[in-house]
């Protein structure tokens, strides 16, 4: 049955590169040409595998920052020891191809079960990637459910998608904290999510709420658990953890 | 090698089992939590993806890859339920 695609199997494919354009220094966004592409749900992601000329193989995973009607785009963050995201962010040019296999995962997505929860979203660094696809899906679909962005980055030229982050839509906060650096007269928050911060930003718990946290393990686990103090039951936390590179 | 989460092998159990599996349950062997495979432990070069339970740590499935062949144990594992 060489070449007959199964139902339910991943299949990898070829993904060329549409455009290309940054959104920091060391993250760039790739809009792909996947033809046949299935569809994807906020929250997904997808699979890259890069082969080398010696047959050598690198497999990473990208959360899809688009929403599920636009074309498909990842957003990749350049880590200096990376075996795949030096390629992706400093090599790869309009019209280049390599092979993806997604969309993948049911879990991490939204609309969830309830979708009349107010959403709370909990990124660090580039852990927003997903909730650009989220919160792009929310308006397309018209969906009136109140959103929080809490956003922690290590200084605001480190904010991706800060252009389409401060434009104004209906029922989303954006709410930042910037770790590292913050540019002279910054009002917002500074430092680390703490729980006091939490406790500010976080829908009560009697709303019935569903938060997704999106970002380096550590700060996974650490707002998560946080969550859980405030009174959020542990199914409404919902986690996605990008390893402890690339943090906020 | 820091853990990550079942998210980080949604397309490799997808190889494996031919369907969507980070919101399958999965029963622990040893301490019997059950929870959706996103929320397991995951080390993704171990050497092998190695999966742990979140509450006691203990090894769920390791997967190796020989060539073109996944070699699944997945001993640690009472159950592996999709929902």
């Amino acid at each position: 049955m060489a070449g007959t695609a199964v139902r339910g199997r991943l299949t990898w494919q070829v993904a060329t590169v549409g455009s290309v354009s940054d959104e920091t220094a060391s993250v760039r966004t790739l809009e792909l040409d996947v033809p046949g592409w299935a569809g994807h749900q906020a929250g997904q992601h997808l699979d890259v595998r890069l082969t080398a000329d010696d047959g050598y193989v690198a497999e990473r995973s990208y959360s899809i920052a688009s929403a599920p009607d636009e074309p498909v785009m990842i957003t990749v963050e350049r880590l200096a020891d990376g075996e795949v995201s030096p390629y992706l962010t400093e090599e790869v040019r309009p019209g280049d191809d390599f092979e993806i296999r997604g969309p993948i995962g049911g879990y991490f997505v939204w609309p969830w079960q309830d979708p009349d929860s107010p959403l709370l979203l909990l990124a660090g660094g580039s852990g927003v990637v997903p909730f650009r696809s989220i919160l792009r899906h929310r308006a397309k679909i018209g969906s009136t459910v109140p959103a929080r962005l809490l956003y922690s980055a290590r200084s605001l030229p480190d904010v991706i998608y800060h252009a389409e982050l401060a434009t104004p839509r209906d029922d989303v906060e954006v709410i930042y904290t910037l770790t590292r650096q913050q540019p002279a007269g910054w009002t917002g928050h500074s430092g680390r999510v703490t729980d006091a911060l939490l406790g500010e930003v976080a829908w009560p718990p009697g709303q019935h709420p569903i938060a997704y946290v999106c970002g380096p393990t550590a700060f996974v686990e650490s707002v998560a658990a946080g969550l859980v103090g405030l009174g959020y039951p542990p199914d409404r936390v919902k986690t996605e953890r990008y390893g402890g590179v690339g943090g906020p | 090698m820091d853990a990550l989460d079942g998210n980080a092998i949604g397309g490799l159990l997808q190889e494996i089992f031919g369907a969507e599996m980070t919101t399958a349950v999965a029963t622990c062997a040893t301490c019997g939590t059950a929870g959706v495979v996103a929320e397991t432990v995951v080390y993704l070069r171990a050497p092998g993806t190695v999966m742990r339970c979140r509450t006691c740590g203990a090894v769920l499935m390791v997967v190796v890859r020989r060539e073109d062949v996944n070699c699944v144990d997945a001993e640690g594992l009472a159950a592996l339920e999709p929902s």
